[in-house]
This record gives structure tokens, sequence and C-alpha cells, in this order.
């Protein structure tokens, strides 16, 4: 059994009276792919948002390959190995899909006072973009402006920025979110092939792509974890059943 | 109709810059707009820092010390030192606020100027000596210090395009598109805007430099907010974000100013008050001229 | 002594409602209507010039008071109708831009009417004249300004908190698209807002006449000390306009009062003289500073 590299525990965040997140304890482990599930304003993007450092959490802690980073702020986590894609579509739109992934690579190439060379001409930063742009099947599209690619591959180009980081942990919230059919099956099936080579948090209300990515699932509902376990497990969870998956279409 | 000399050297420029516009638009590149309009935005609210510069200059002549390059390299690391302490306040803030802070700074040292009656005060003083420099540089004759001008300009206007397009440049930009995603990646926005404002606020000072050995005369008046409101015209009249755009905003609104003012076909009682009309023409430039005139120039818009 | 320091408190008090009668209505513009407006010390001006022509006209301090007061509330609803409206949805710094080129055309329209020179008019001997606080003498008019001050404060805090208009204000200065989503006439609530505000910046320029002198371009030397005001006290919030005002009222004319005496017994009287005038005009920047880097949204901030 692999080693857990992100721990939270009992992580509290309230928005003035609404306690959205309401003693959280979260495991996830090396190399695995770990779904969230929940029904919506259970304070999924909340989670997503203490775990990447966008906010900062009432009380509890976040432990990061043991280490606790629950002072850490974004960028800092973002060195660390942390990467995520938002709910909706967060990339520069006026940059070309290029420049996005090339900016993502820079993000971790060390510091950027650097003052002289045309950044766009520097293969150090071009070529490993151009790979992960291949790599999510967006090579063609490469110098498009971001804001004239199609919704879906707004959403590839976000996964994409997100994996040009080489982070050691996916955040990844909603990833199909306004997606179509085949957009939806192409991203989970992209997604597969990252399974077991990079660890990765799921949020996701698509119980297709939940069921077939996720080593396990925690559930999460109004503000607490209900139950955690793998896939099975948690199909079979009466608790579960009523609390979220009993109003969806059977599995 | 009789022009400034700084006039003329701002229109050589603009000549020269009307053939960039389309060469630019040639080889498709609009993009170093934001990191110019996020510069030269902090450099004008910043631009009070032209009286440290302008001080140091004068105050350094009046004490004896004339070699122009000594006085210049003082006054421009002068400037980058009060750029970075003012802006390591205000530039954790955003919009409004940063807008308020920085204009409520220069006029903090524009009462501090005010209060130097060594430096004459309110009223300013005569500098004696202009900066001196090796060579046969002589600032007294007015066609050198005009190719000066027109040297150093060409020198920023480059100096600040390669800034626009490194690495730098790119994070100052993405930090502007979209700061959320910007932290996520790792970028931490604030060390790289703080060095963007120095580096404004040293040009700034140079600016100053030359300022006072154009007027041959120190005064505290620059620093007063309202002149860094016409600063920020001829950013935005010229179209910020645009390489060439602050040179057409200040040769544009100079020209206008100088108009207004000097031209035998105006009424007396219109010129004295040519203020009203500039205003009036301010105010409507920013509510249907939205994209400056090198947005004019470049036809419709680019995104 | 006492006397002297409570002199210049009260003065400090005075000059911190004058604040607060800007601010309030700088804010509230900001916090509602998400709106810069640098031209807000011309309506202070405005407010002025009206009453030193009405008052001089009628010859009543009153009148003067009220017509002025309406003017430029007049005035500011018409600029706002004009000018103004199609730069909400604008980049604020398209609306700084726009309104200070309002700065220089009200600055030179006052010129062109009044001239270039300082106005004075004079007060009834109703306001004029002294009044004994234990050992101080101090004038009526200062003592009036106070208490029309605090009275418009707590005119403000009673329409803010208890009307349906103040629950309005208060639900916009916090989620704008909300308010217009419910139904509400968004445009005449900006335009009554501003108008508001320029009623508010008129008072105290009508009540500052006396005082400082009328000229154009008054406006903009108050403006920044208002802009101090609404950085410390935080932006949209009326109760961190009227404790910024307060605040930098007292410091600045207490500063003003006592910095030089005080550096004079800790160091000698000449660098009292020379740095004691300087630092004293500083003071309140720097107080501005230390409340930023302390706390960059201000003590009382509005907006989440």
């Amino acid at each position: 059994m692999s080693e857990a590299l992100l721990q939270a525990r009992g992580l509290r965040k309230s928005f003035g009276a609404l306690a959205a997140l309401d003693g959280v304890d979260l495991e996830v482990r090396e190399g695995e792919t770990h779904a969230i599930i929940g029904p919506n304003g259970a304070g999924k993007t909340t989670l997503i948002n203490q775990l990447s450092g966008r906010q900062r959490p009432d009380a509890g802690r976040i432990l990061f390959a043991g280490e606790d980073i629950t002072r850490l702020a974004e960028p800092a986590r973002a060195k660390k190995g942390f990467a995520r894609s938002f709910q909706v579509t967060s990339i520069y739109r006026e940059f070309t899909a290029l420049d996005n992934v090339a900016l993502a690579v820079q993000a971790h190439a060390g510091h950027s006072f650097r003052f002289w060379r045309n950044a766009r001409a520097e293969p150090a930063l071009r070529e490993p973009a151009r790979e992960v742009l291949a790599e999510v099947g967006l090579a063609a599209r490469a110098d498009v402006l971001a804001a004239n690619l199609s919704h879906g591959e707004q959403r590839q180009l976000e996964i994409a920025m997100a994996l040009a980081t080489r982070p050691r942990l996916l955040l990844l919230d909603e990833p199909v979110a306004g997606m179509g059919i085949e957009e939806s099956q192409r991203m989970v099936a992209f997604l597969a092939t990252l399974k077991g080579r990079r660890t990765m948090i799921l949020v996701e209300h698509d119980m297709d792509a939940v069921f077939s990515l996720a080593d396990r699932i925690s559930v999460l509902v109004y503000g607490r974890i209900l139950a955690t376990g793998r896939p099975e497990e948690i199909r079979a969870n009466p608790e579960v059943r009523a609390a979220y998956l009993g109003e969806d279409e059977a599995c | 109709m009789k022009l400034a000399p700084r006039t003329l050297a701002l229109v050589a420029v603009l000549v020269l810059f009307a053939v960039v516009p389309p060469l630019v638009a040639a080889f498709g590149q609009p993009f170093y707009l934001d990191l110019f309009r996020r510069i030269m935005i902090f450099a004008i609210a910043a631009v009070s820092l032209n009286l440290i510069l302008a001080y140091a200059v004068g105050v350094l002549a009046h004490h004896g010390l004339t070699s122009g390059l000594v006085q210049w390299a003082l006054a421009i690391g002068a400037s980058a030192l009060v750029a970075a302490a003012i802006g390591a306040i205000s530039i954790r803030t955003s919009g409004i606020y940063f807008i308020m802070i920085t204009l409520a700074f220069s006029q903090m040292l524009y009462y501090l100027g005010v209060s130097i009656e060594e430096y004459g005060g309110d009223d300013g003083m005569r500098v004696k000596t202009l900066s001196q420099f090796p060579a046969g540089l002589d600032l007294a004759d007015p066609v050198t210090f005009y190719y000066l001008v027109f040297a150093l300009l060409v020198l920023v206007l480059w100096f600040t395009n390669r800034l626009v397009r490194s690495r730098f440049g790119m994070v100052i930009r993405a930090a502007k598109s979209n700061e959320a995603r910007s932290r996520a990646l790792g970028f931490s926005p604030y060390p790289y805007r703080l060095v963007a404002f120095t580096i404004a606020g040293a040009m700034c000072g140079l600016a100053g430099a030359l300022l006072v050995n154009h007027t041959a005369y120190l005064t505290p008046e620059f620093m007063n907010w309202t002149r860094s409101g016409e600063l920020l015209f001829m950013v935005i009249l010229g179209g910020a974000g645009t390489g060439a755009g602050p040179v057409f905003g200040a040769a544009g609104l100079l020209l206008l100013e100088d108009l207004l003012q000097g031209w035998s076909l105006l009424p007396q009682g219109m010129r004295a008050y040519w203020q009203f009309w500039l205003g009036l023409v301010l105010v409507l430039v920013v509510l249907f001229a939205r994209r400056g005139l090198a947005g004019l120039l470049r036809g419709s818009a680019d995104e | 002594m006492i006397g002297l320091v409570l002199e210049q408190a009260l003065n400090g008090l005075q000059l911190g409602v004058t604040l607060f009668l800007m601010a309030a209505g700088l804010t509230l513009v900001f916090g509602i209507m998400n709106f810069v407006n640098l031209a807000h010390g011309s309506l202070y001006m405005v407010g002025a010039y009206l009453w030193v022509a009405i008052a001089k006209l009628t010859g009543s301090y009153l009148a003067g008071v009220a017509l002025a007061l309406a003017g430029t509330l007049v005035v500011g609803m018409a600029v706002e109708r004009v000018a103004l409206r199609t730069l909400y949805e604008r980049d604020h710094l398209d609306q700084v831009l726009a309104t200070f080129g309002l700065i220089l055309v009200f600055n030179e329209l006052v010129a062109m009417l009044w001239g270039r020179s300082a106005l004075y008019a004079s007060l009834p001997a109703w306001l004029g004249g002294h009044v004994e606080i234990g050992a101080l003498r101090y004038p009526v008019y200062r003592l009036a300004i106070i208490a029309v001050g605090l009275a418009v404060a707590a005119l403000l805090w009673w329409v803010v908190v208890r009307t349906r208009l103040g629950m309005l204000i208060r639900a916009g200065a916090s989620n704008r698209t909300m308010v217009a989503a419910l139904g509400v006439n968004i445009q005449r609530l900006y335009t009554l807002v501003f108008g508001f505000g320029a009623a508010l910046a008129g008072l105290a320029g009508i009540m500052a006449g006396p005082i400082y002198s009328v000229q154009p371009g008054m406006g903009e030397l108050v403006l920044i000390q208002v802009f101090v005001v609404i950085v410390i006290g935080g932006i949209g919030s009326i109760r961190g306009a009227l404790v910024g005002a307060v605040i930098v009222g007292m410091v600045d004319t207490l500063g003003r009062a006592f910095l030089k005496p005080a550096l004079a017994t800790v160091w000698s009287p000449v660098v009292a003289d020379t740095a004691g005038p300087a630092l004293a005009s500083m003071l309140i920047y720097v107080l501005m500073a230390a409340v930023l880097a302390l706390r960059p949204e201000g003590l009382f901030p509005a907006r989440a």
C-alpha cells in the first residue's frame, strides 16, 4: 500500500454564518486517483481551494509528503508540486495555447527575473510546452489564441498547463464540466492514461468519469466526509446512496 | 506657430514611429501591449519621482557637483530607491487604492519639496550650471541636447520593448491577464511588480534629469499630483499598452497644449483659458476614443 | 497649555468633519457605483463659489447656503447624466482620466466667471465671535462646523441603517449586480447617490469657504487628504470615512501645531525649524503608509 502524499485533518472553513467545511479529514495516497463527489454546495470547490492554497482554513492542518503546508501560500505550494485546474476555465485568453503552456513551464524553470532574452524564442520553454500540447492532443492548435479555442479545447489547455509544471499532485476541479459526450469521453480516456503515473484528486459530478477513473472515492456532504472507500464500496454504501447517489441515474 | 524644441523632438520620433505600427501589425505582434500598459501606468503614477531626480540634479549642481554622468547616475538611483519604497507599500493594493495611494505619495513628496526652503520652496530656483558631460557633449547647445534626448528616447523604447518580451515581461503580463491562474502556476506577482515599478521609477528619473536641464529651473510643481494626471493622459491618449502609444500621447498632448496657448488664429479669450478646452478634449477622448491615437492608426481593435 | 491643546484638538476635529463630508460622498460613490470621481473636489469648489456668489447677491447667509447646496446637487446630477454615465462600465483608469479632464474644465470655468484670485465673503454676525470653553476662547463658526458635520454623520447613519434607501446602498455596496437583478432602477439610484455625494461635497465647500480661501484649484488640495482618509478608513465604508477623517484631521492639525516645538525640545531649534514643517506636512502620508503596511484594505473595508 502506497504512502499518503496528502493529508488533510479537521479542515474547517466558514464564510460568515455558512460553514462550508465542517471538519474534513482526507487522505490521498501516492499514485492514486482519488475522486471527491457530493451534492452541489457540499463544499467541493472550497476544499480544492484550501488544498491548493487559494484560501486558508479557519482550523485544521494540511500535510504534503509529511510536511505541514497549512500556512504556505498558493504559489509556494505550486512550486512544491501542486497543480490545479479550475471549475470555470482559467487560462490566459490573450495568449496563444503554446504561450499558455510555455508560461506554465516558465513558472517552474527557476525565477523569472530575466530581462533581456525574448521568452518566446527560448527552446527551453517552447519545446517542453509543445510536447505537453501534443500529449493532450492540442498540437495542431498551438498557435491559436486561447480565447478562440472551443470550450473543450480550453479545458484541455488547462490540463496541459497543469501537466507542464510536472506536478506531484494534480487537483482537478470538474475537468469535464460543460463538455459534450464525445469530448468528455476523450478527456476521461486521456486522464486514464495518467492513472498511476500521477497522483490526482478529482472533483466531479459526472459519475461515469468518476467510477471509471477513481481508485478511491470520498463523499463530501455538507462540509463533512461521509465515507471514503473503493468505488464498489461507495456504490454499495446505503448512507451514500441516500444522500447522493440515490438522486442520480443508476450507474 | 512656434513649437518648443521638446515638441519637435517628439514629433521627430513620432514620424519614426508612424512607420512602426504598420510593421508591427504586419508581423502580428499585438501583445506587447499589456506589459507596456502595466509598466507605463505604474510609471505614470510614479511620475512624481520625476522631481526627486530633478531635485537631485539641481541639488548637486547647487553644491558644485556638475558632472552629468555622476549626477544622473545618482539621480536615477535615487528615483529607483524611492520607487521601490513607495512600491513596496502600494503594490499590495490594487485598482482604485493603488491609484489613490500613489497620487497621495506624490503629493507628500511635493510638500517635502516645497518645505525645503534652501531650494526655493514653492517658487523653485534657477539651476546655475547644466549637467556637464565629457567629450564636447554640451547641453547648452540646443541641437546637441535635442539629439541626446532623441537617442535616449530610442534607447528607452528599445529597452522597454525587450523587457516586455522577456520572461520578466511575460510574468507581469500573465499576472495582469489572470492573477488566479498565475498564482496557481507558481508565480508570485508581488516581487515582479515591485521590480517593474522600480524600473519605471528609474526611467522617470531619467526624464526628470532631462527636464531640469531643459528648463534650467527647479520647482516642486512637478510633484503636485495633478501633474501625474497630465502624464497619465499622455499614456491613455496615445493608447496605453502600445509601444508607440506613450510617444504619440506625449506628442499629441504637448502639441495640443501649445496649440491652445499660442495659435494666433484662436481668439485671445480662448487662449487665456486653454486648459478648459484641454479638459474638454480629454473628457471627449476618454469617452469616445477608447484605444487612443495608436489605436486609430492601427484601425480596428486587435481583440 | 491645556487651552492650546484643546484649541488645536477642536481645530483637528473641525478639519476631520470637513474631510468626512468629502470622504463620505466619494466613498459612497465608489462603493455603490464602483466609480472613481477625481472631480469630487470640483464639487466642493462649486459649493464654495456658489455660496460666495449667492450670499453676496442676496445678502443673506442662509439663502446662500440653501441655494448653493441645491445648486451643487443640480450640477452634480447634471454632470452625472451628461458625462459620467458611460463610464460606469469602464476601467477605473478611464474614469480617473475623464474626471481629471473635468477638473480642468471646472477650474477654468470658475476662473472665467470669477477670476483667478481668491474670493472672500464675510460671515453673518450670529456666526461670528467667540465662545468660552473653560479657559479657551473658541470661534463660534468652527464649533458650528463641527456640530453640522456630526449631525450629518448621524443623519447618514440613520439613512444607511434604518431606511430602505440605506438598505439598497448597503446591498449595492456589496453586490451591485444582485441589486440590479432585483429590479431596482439602478440608473435612478446611481443618479441619486451621485447627487447626494455632490451635495455633501458642496456642503463641505460652503462651510470651508469662510475659513479657507475660495479659488480655482481649492478642491484638489483637499482631495488628496480625502484619498488618505479613504485609504485609511477603507473604501465603501461610511464608518471608515468618519474614523479615518477624524484621525487624519487630528494628526494633521496637531502635527502641524506641535511637531516643531516638540522637536525643538529634543533636538536643537535649528533642526526643528527646518525639519519640523516638512515632517509635519508628511505626517498623514506616513500614517497612511503605516496603516497600509498592516491592513492593506483599510480599517473598516466594506467589501469582503
